[in-house]
């Protein structure tokens, strides 16, 4: 399963955990696109890595082909034992049409509306914190607090327990991706937590989201127990290291760059624009699927059982629809980006996660217009499934 | 000018009512149609384009006069 030999050969051999390839992918995808556009490589249980937008899009258009049943870059030995999945993420129709309509409304753009102000000042309180000291971890004293608090909100559990979230979720999602061990450990102090939240709501019912899923009902009978865990358990997963990695790569962008900090600056009402750009760019989420049925994509012949990685990121990068797809334009017009998804699995949380990197970025942008990079060398990134800045100290100039 | 919502097509991504609001109808899920019969109004034909051009799921057809 792992290998941890160099990488040589990048069509055939690539390694998604590669520490140079979290650095710095972009230059790996444009060879790739141009030699090897579907690569292949055994490591990690293997899988394809299709690079071209069209495929992307074209394989994220067809689930009964390619099945969400596994969704992880790097799949554990025979999935969670506790049988509890993450759906809708990790369903196909026609389960995932119901499951993915349960939760649309808490996320539709008047939804959203209302966590609004609490992010507004949450970003302010943060940014008071360390305004006065010159210098900040724009990653991790900043774009990491934010998304957990917002989503404790949201599900309706105890903001102040939003480290505890960050590092369960770091625990799944980023160290546990390659460490099995550290994977379940976590996510059985997950499972205990949303159990206790769900029990806790069975017998006390409020007004928040959990509450509201306990009651629904699918085709007359009640939503089964395990999948309102299941969902919030993607909810709080899907919504933390996501949101986090992009609000911290825009503004490891925006340190170095300060020609775009100056336009944001004076014409804040371009920021929802550059934010689609940065979110393109910098788009942190792969994905996998699992092939279903012998079949092809762009000439290459994929069997039953196979997996394919859904890098969103790299698709993101294509020259064939992106001009210049390798500069950030910070305000690219004409920009079809996938970073959320495509086709029926479209990120869910997407209005709540635009509106957090705007409110982050405006707020931020207000208060301190000039920053730049402490080190760029000290920036460290995590990757594999979800890429973006976990250290990165600036200096406010 | 005419801006046509497919929402066969339509997964919610949201671009088009962020561009052009006064167009686009989005419903409790979070999917959008468009307005009345999707005339546009003049000098709302470059918001119905960028809608259009920025939709992920291509679900946004222009049909000029
Ligand atoms: C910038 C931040 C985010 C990015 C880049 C992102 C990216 C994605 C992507 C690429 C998918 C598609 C998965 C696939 O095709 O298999 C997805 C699905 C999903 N995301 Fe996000 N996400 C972000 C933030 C959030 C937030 C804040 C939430 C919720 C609180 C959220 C909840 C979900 C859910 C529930 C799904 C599953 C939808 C379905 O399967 O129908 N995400 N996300
Ligand atoms: S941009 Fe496209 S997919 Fe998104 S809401 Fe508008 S029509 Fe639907």
């Amino acid at each position: 399963m792992a290998n941890t030999e160099p990488v040589e050969d990048w069509c055939t051999d690539y390694d998604i955990f590669d520490p140079g390839y979290i650095r710095d992918p972009f230059p790996i995808w444009d060879q790739l696109r141009g030699e090897c556009p579907i690569a292949h490589s055994d490591r990690w249980s293997g899988s394809w890595l299709p690079t071209r937008y069209s495929d992307i899009h074209a394989i994220a258009h067809d689930p009964g082909t390619f099945s969400s049943d596994e969704i992880t870059v790097a799949p554990l030995e025979g999935g969670p034992a506790d049988g509890v999945k993450a759906p809708p993420i990790t369903s196909d129709p026609p389960e995932h049409t119901w499951a993915r309509r349960l939760i649309l409304p808490a996320f539709a753009p008047r939804a959203v509306e209302a966590y609004r102000d609490y992010t507004v000042a949450l970003c302010g309180e943060l940014i008071d914190g360390f305004i006065d000291r010159g210098r900040a971890d724009a990653a991790s004293e900043y774009a990491q607090q934010i998304p957990p608090r917002v989503i404790a909100h949201l599900l309706g559990v105890p903001p102040e327990m939003s480290d505890e979230f960050t590092e369960w979720v770091r625990g799944v999602l980023e160290l546990g991706l390659t460490d099995p061990e550290i994977r379940m450990k976590y996510r059985a102090i997950l499972m205990d937590f949303l159990w206790a939240q769900v029990n806790d709501r069975k017998a006390n019912p409020r007004d928040d989201l959990i509450t509201r899923l306990l009651q629904s009902e699918v085709d007359g009978e009640p939503v089964p127990d395990t999948h309102v865990v299941g969902t919030c358990n993607l909810i709080l997963i899907a919504g933390i290291d996501t949101t986090w990695s992009s609000i911290g790569a825009a503004l490891w962008h925006l340190a170095q760059h300060p020609e775009d900090r100056a336009r944001l600056v004076a014409e804040p009402e371009l920021i929802p624009v550059a934010v689609e750009e940065l979110l393109r760019a910098y788009s942190p989420v792969t994905m996998a699927r699992v092939v279903t049925t012998d079949t092809e994509v762009g000439g290459c012949p994929m069997k039953q059982g196979d997996r394919v990685l859904m890098s969103f990121p790299a698709a993101n990068r294509d020259p064939e629809v992106f001009p210049d797809a390798d500069k950030v334009i910070i305000d690219r017009a004409r920009n079809r980006h996938v970073a959320f998804g495509v086709g029926i699995h479209r990120c869910a949380g997407s209005n709540l996660a635009r509106m957090e990197m705007q409110i982050a970025l405006e707020s931020w942008l207000e208060r301190i217009p000039d920053f730049r990079l402490a080190d760029p060398d000290s920036v460290t990134w995590a990757g594999g499934q979800v890429r973006g800045p976990r250290e990165c100290e600036v200096v406010f100039t | 000018m005419k801006m046509i919502i497919n929402t066969e097509l339509c997964q919610g991504h949201n671009r088009c009512y962020a561009l052009a609001p006064d167009l686009v109808e989005i419903d409790d899920l979070g999917y959008a149609s468009h307005k009345g019969d999707g005339t546009v109004p003049p000098g709302r034909e470059e918001a119905a384009q960028l809608a259009a051009d920025n939709c992920p799921e291509e679900a946004i057809t222009i049909i000029a006069d």
